[in-house]
């Protein structure tokens, strides 16, 4: 289960440093190109190709933080079982949710 | 002269400061001696090679772990008016400098630290050359003398106390990298999970404070690639 944790944080992770890159690129070009957030929106409603990528971004986010996280609170607040790991699993949640809401929010 | 500040008593101690002579080439070890044989008798505290093969002698010297009968005065501290040696750390104090180290090996113990073969007395010896790729690696971490200064360096054991540490780490790895071996499985494991190589936060310290010089970071790096390796063949 850990072992399986473990991969999950590694695989996620070298997803992030490439969303990461992309991203900021596409943050980079869009505020240099002085882009309106009309002209911005214009590109990414209906884009499936936005959609995709921003979808497995949070995706990894998801995957990503809640088992950093279990580690932070158990070294730092000394809190383990079942009750964190159904805190985390809420916590997970959130983020799926707000981040998909967000992805959706410049895509409908 | 230099102004000794030596940890006295046990984990609710305090220090208690000597007015040591300066030699040349002096230890940290010869300081404690000196002040355990002419100073002060009570003074209890561990050493038995003086040559830094046994592993018995480290203590925290000026906040450092070190083994103290290979660490000369001018390299542990700057100031000799500023001089304090403490037990190791991340361990029970027993009294004074000696920490009790039962916990350290018993991790060695719980990570499967002990070589088990699977020839009998009526086989060949095994023929592993020193140019082999695997054995390379044993040889990396073998020199171990278990003094437990990594473990006392290290904030994953301060944070976590049941985890298995890095010299309980290093030595399953350099088990884990021997051909002769018929352990592996067993071995990686009693090493994966929380308590063991998945916690590690592969900040170094104990690479940095090895005395021997091993890495027990890239022994524990290479322990977590092996069982993710067993985990995809679903070995694990
Ligand atoms: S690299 Fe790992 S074992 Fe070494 S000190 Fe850091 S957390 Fe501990
Ligand atoms: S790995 Fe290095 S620091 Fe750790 S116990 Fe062995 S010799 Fe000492
Ligand atoms: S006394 Fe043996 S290693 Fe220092």
């Amino acid at each position: 289960m850990h072992s399986f944790l473990w991969l999950a944080q590694r695989a996620s992770a070298a997803l992030l440093a490439l969303c990461v890159v992309v991203h900021l690129a596409t943050m980079v070009y869009a505020v240099r190109g002085g882009l309106s957030a009309a002209e911005i929106l214009a590109r990414t409603q209906g884009s499936l190709a936005w959609l995709a990528f921003y979808s497995v971004f949070v995706l990894a986010i998801v995957v990503h933080v809640p088992i950093g996280l279990r580690a932070v609170l158990h070294e730092w607040l000394k809190w383990r079982g079942a009750s964190r790991d159904m805190f985390l699993l809420l916590f997970a949640a959130v983020i799926a949710w707000a981040g998909m809401r967000a992805v959706l929010g410049v895509f409908l | 002269m230099m102004q000794v500040k030596v940890w006295r008593g046990g984990a609710n101690g305090s220090f208690q400061a000597f007015e040591v002579p300066r030699h040349a080439s002096q230890t940290v070890l010869d300081v404690v001696t000196h002040i355990q044989r002419v100073l002060d008798p009570t003074l209890a505290y561990r050493f038995a090679c003086r040559v830094g093969m046994c592993g018995s002698c480290a203590m925290t010297v000026n906040g450092v772990a070190r083994w103290t009968c290979r660490t000369h005065i001018d390299k542990a501290v700057k100031n000799e008016n500023e001089i304090t040696i403490e037990p190791l750390r991340n361990l029970p104090v027993i009294r004074d400098l000696v920490t009790d180290m039962r916990e350290f090996f018993d991790k060695w113990a719980k990570a499967r630290g002990s070589f088990q073969g699977s020839r009998t007395r009526h086989d060949d010896f095994a023929l592993i050359s020193s140019e082999n790729g695997n054995r390379k690696e044993v040889n990396k971490g073998i020199e171990c003398i278990g003094c437990a200064v990594c473990y006392s360096a290290c904030d994953v054991v301060a944070a976590r106390p049941d985890y298995l540490g890095p010299a309980a780490l290093n030595r399953a790895w350099t088990l884990v990298k021997d051909e002769r071996d018929s352990m592996a499985m067993e071995r990686l494991r009693a090493v994966a999970g929380d308590a063991g190589c998945h916690s590690c936060h592969t900040h170094m310290s104990c690479t940095e404070r090895c005395p021997k010089g091993i890495s027990p970071t890239a022994g524990i790096a290479g322990l977590k690639r092996e069982i993710a390796r067993a985990v995809l063949k679903g070995a694990l």
